[in-house]
């Protein structure tokens, strides 16, 4: 189903290098182009290389505490009365979400290409705090973009951001969100190219970016599949993951793209509902576009203009999705769905109560869909969740949230 | 063949062209127009009228300004194009078009190119589309005749010069630096270098813009490429309530500087 690469059959344009069927390319300023042919060029050679991938293998393990556990809820799995279900444990990894898989492997690659400079955007925080984190391990120098209301919902994480000795620095243009964060990171990159590495925390931007950040999340998905068939002796029903870029879930499917039994199912924001428009629900209600780099759905009018998003989740409160998500949808491989803030807020409170995990808001969405899907699977069929995150940083947010 | 090879045609070996750069309906269309009479009356022999974008990722915070400004009054690409074609209905100025791509695909591909054509646009230049993802553009704008404008920048290896000179028609834009557009103290020293790389490449007429806001930097751009382009300076006065008169002013400096250059060149001290 991957035809990453091919010149494939397009109706608008001709296809170019770093396509999932028509969707993903390269649609960025010229000034860029050469320091994206540079890094996948890197890219291309430090993913071959053994000593690299060694390197980044020991970090994952012993700073990261990779392998993560595949968790099965018995209490969760018992209250819902559908599918065994398995969470994966990305919210126990160091600084607490699947981001730093990602992080780890674009700084070494920044490293071995000496960029002494990182840049990032974050909406949730959790890719900032993952870049600033290996910034502060490697000693590099690092600037993270958030948008100005995003710092106000993830204040805890801004702050700890500033401890690991990241700038981060508020994005006040256009929705004061992840949009206006990638927008800023990207004239930064212009301005400053020929030292600076973007670090891109999702599977978004122009290839080789959505690859790049695939591969490096496929770790999710890899030690999923080997601890299901240890357990169970066979292949998982479903996987179900949230998607705002599409990362963890991304991370999580790859792995099974070729395990046709497999349903995926993406769990994309739906804020106060579809037909309210103050949502997040990319593949649900898009429709295909260029952003940030690359061709795939998009929120957007008719004349082509961005929508504004809304979600209570940070991280999920983006117009675009990973062009390898546009490229499922389509195929029909994977899935795509919605839950409301109220929803995810339950799934949020469920988790907690049920299997003691406080989830991230992110992955509480995914969490929230199993109330929809379990009764409509059988209780001999599994299930593995990403938990792509904790929700340490939420608490606070969500407490506001219940006071009014 | 559209409007603006002719211009270069002319200007050749005398001075270099001007080419005012605004956002169209910033604030409203009717002030554009009026923007645009006091630039030509100003001397500018190119117009480029910047399409409103929600997320313009090459722009700094004046053109963003204005960008926004102008999606607020509610202007979309075809009022844009309705813009050009009262324009067009008075002058014979070449209208270059920068729009970012979604825009444009929303509209569709060969619908644009027909109708900006038919409205009197001249060329289209795209930030956000290399040369290497234009295909299917680059057939619909040829098969219009719409000249399809690409950049190159500092950063652009010998290779991609060779790829946009052969791809563009009309002239190549020439970034001065790396970075968005804006307000720059100086004028970008990678700029001459820069230029005679490009001309090793192609013969297309180069312009040069992104930081090039005042009479000086104009003048002593003006003297090693084929065209300068100011725009943040001219929006940046538009903002401040500018009205056409202080813009006509402000041009006729920029062009008198170009004007100047040529003198100088051309009279031994």
């Amino acid at each position: 189903m991957e035809r990453e690469g091919s010149v494939a059959e397009h109706p608008h344009m001709t296809a170019a290098k770093g396509r999932f069927g028509k969707y993903g390319g390269r649609y960025v300023p010229e000034t860029l182009i050469p320091a994206l042919e540079e890094l996948e060029n890197s890219y291309h050679r430090f993913s071959r290389d053994e000593v690299f991938q060694a390197e980044l293998d020991r970090y994952l393990r012993r700073y990261c505490g990779r392998p993560t556990p595949l968790y099965f809820a018995a209490h969760l799995t018992q209250l819902l009365a559908g599918p065994r279900i398995y969470l994966k444990r990305e919210d126990l990894l160091h600084t607490g979400a699947h981001k730093i898989n990602n992080t780890l492997g674009q700084v070494l690659l920044a490293q071995r290409m000496h960029k002494r400079r990182l840049i990032a955007e974050t909406g949730a925080g959790q890719h900032g705090v993952a870049t600033a984190t290996a910034a502060a391990m490697f000693g590099l120098e690092c600037d993270v973009y958030m948008g100005a209301e995003d710092m106000i919902r993830q204040e805890l994480n801004v702050y700890r951001m500033r401890l690991l000795g990241a700038r981060v620095i508020p994005v006040e243009s256009g929705t004061r969100t992840l949009k206006d964060a990638i927008n800023e990171a990207l004239r930064d990159w212009v301005t400053n190219v020929r030292t600076t590495f973007y670090v891109i925390g999702s599977v978004v931007g122009p290839h080789p970016y959505p690859t790049m950040v695939r591969d490096l999340q496929s770790v999710i998905g890899h030690e999923a599949r080997a601890q299901i068939l240890e357990e169970n002796g066979r292949l998982p029903d479903c996987l179900l993951a949230c998607v705002g870029g599409g990362s963890n879930a991304m991370g999580l499917f790859y792995p099974f793209k070729d395990d046709t039994s497999v349903r995926m199912i993406g769990v994309e924001a739906g804020g106060l509902g579809i037909p309210t428009l103050h949502h997040a629900a990319t593949l649900v209600a898009g429709t295909p576009g260029v952003l940030h780099g690359a061709y795939s759905y998009l929120l957007q009018d008719a004349a082509g203009q961005v929508r504004g998003t809304h979600s209570v989740s940070a991280g999920l409160d983006y117009p675009g999705v990973g062009p390898e998500h546009s490229f499922l949808k389509d195929s029909g491989r994977a899935e795509y769905v919605a839950v409301t803030d109220d929803e995810a807020l339950e799934g949020f409170r469920l988790l907690a109560r049920s299997e003691g995990i406080i989830p991230a808001l992110e992955p509480a969405h995914a969490v929230a869909y199993l109330r929809t899907l379990a009764p409509s699977m059988r209780r001999d069929q599994t299930v593995i969740l990403s938990l792509s995150g904790r929700g340490d940083k939420d608490v606070q947010y969500v407490s506001r949230l219940e006071q009014g | 063949m559209s409007r603006i090879g002719p211009v270069f045609e002319r200007l050749r070996g005398s001075r270099a062209a001007l080419m005012p750069f605004l956002v169209a309906g910033d604030p409203n269309l009717a002030s554009t127009s009026q923007a645009v009479e006091a630039l030509i009356r100003a001397g500018a022999d190119l117009i480029e009228l910047g399409v409103p974008f929600s997320d313009p990722i090459a722009d700094g915070p004046i053109n963003q300004r204005a960008y926004q400004r102008a999606l607020a009054a509610g202007v979309t690409p075809r009022d844009v194009l309705g813009l050009v074609r009262d324009l067009r209905a008075r002058f014979g100025v070449p209208i270059v078009l920068l729009s970012y791509f979604n825009p444009i695909l929303q509209f569709g591909l060969d619908r644009f190119c027909a109708e900006a054509v038919a409205s009197g646009v001249d060329g289209v230049v795209i930030p956000d589309l290399p040369p290497d993802e234009a295909g299917d553009l680059a057939r619909h704008a040829r098969a219009a005749g719409l000249d399809l404008i690409f950049l190159l920048s500092p950063t652009s290896t010998d290779a991609r010069i060779r790829l946009a000179g052969a791809q563009s028609s009309g002239f190549i834009y020439c970034v001065s630096l790396t970075g968005v557009t804006g307000v720059r103290d100086r004028v970008s020293g990678e700029v001459e270098g820069l230029l005679k790389r490009i001309r090793q490449h192609t013969g297309l007429p180069i312009c040069v813009g992104f930081g090039v806001s005042t009479a000086d930097q104009a003048r002593q751009v003006g003297a090693v490429a084929d065209g300068v382009i100011v725009g943040s300076a001219i929006v940046a006065l538009l903002e401040q309530d500018g009205g056409p008169a202080r813009l006509e002013e402000f041009v006729s400096g920029l062009r008198a500087s170009l004007d100047g250059a040529h003198a100088a060149k051309s009279t031994p001290p």
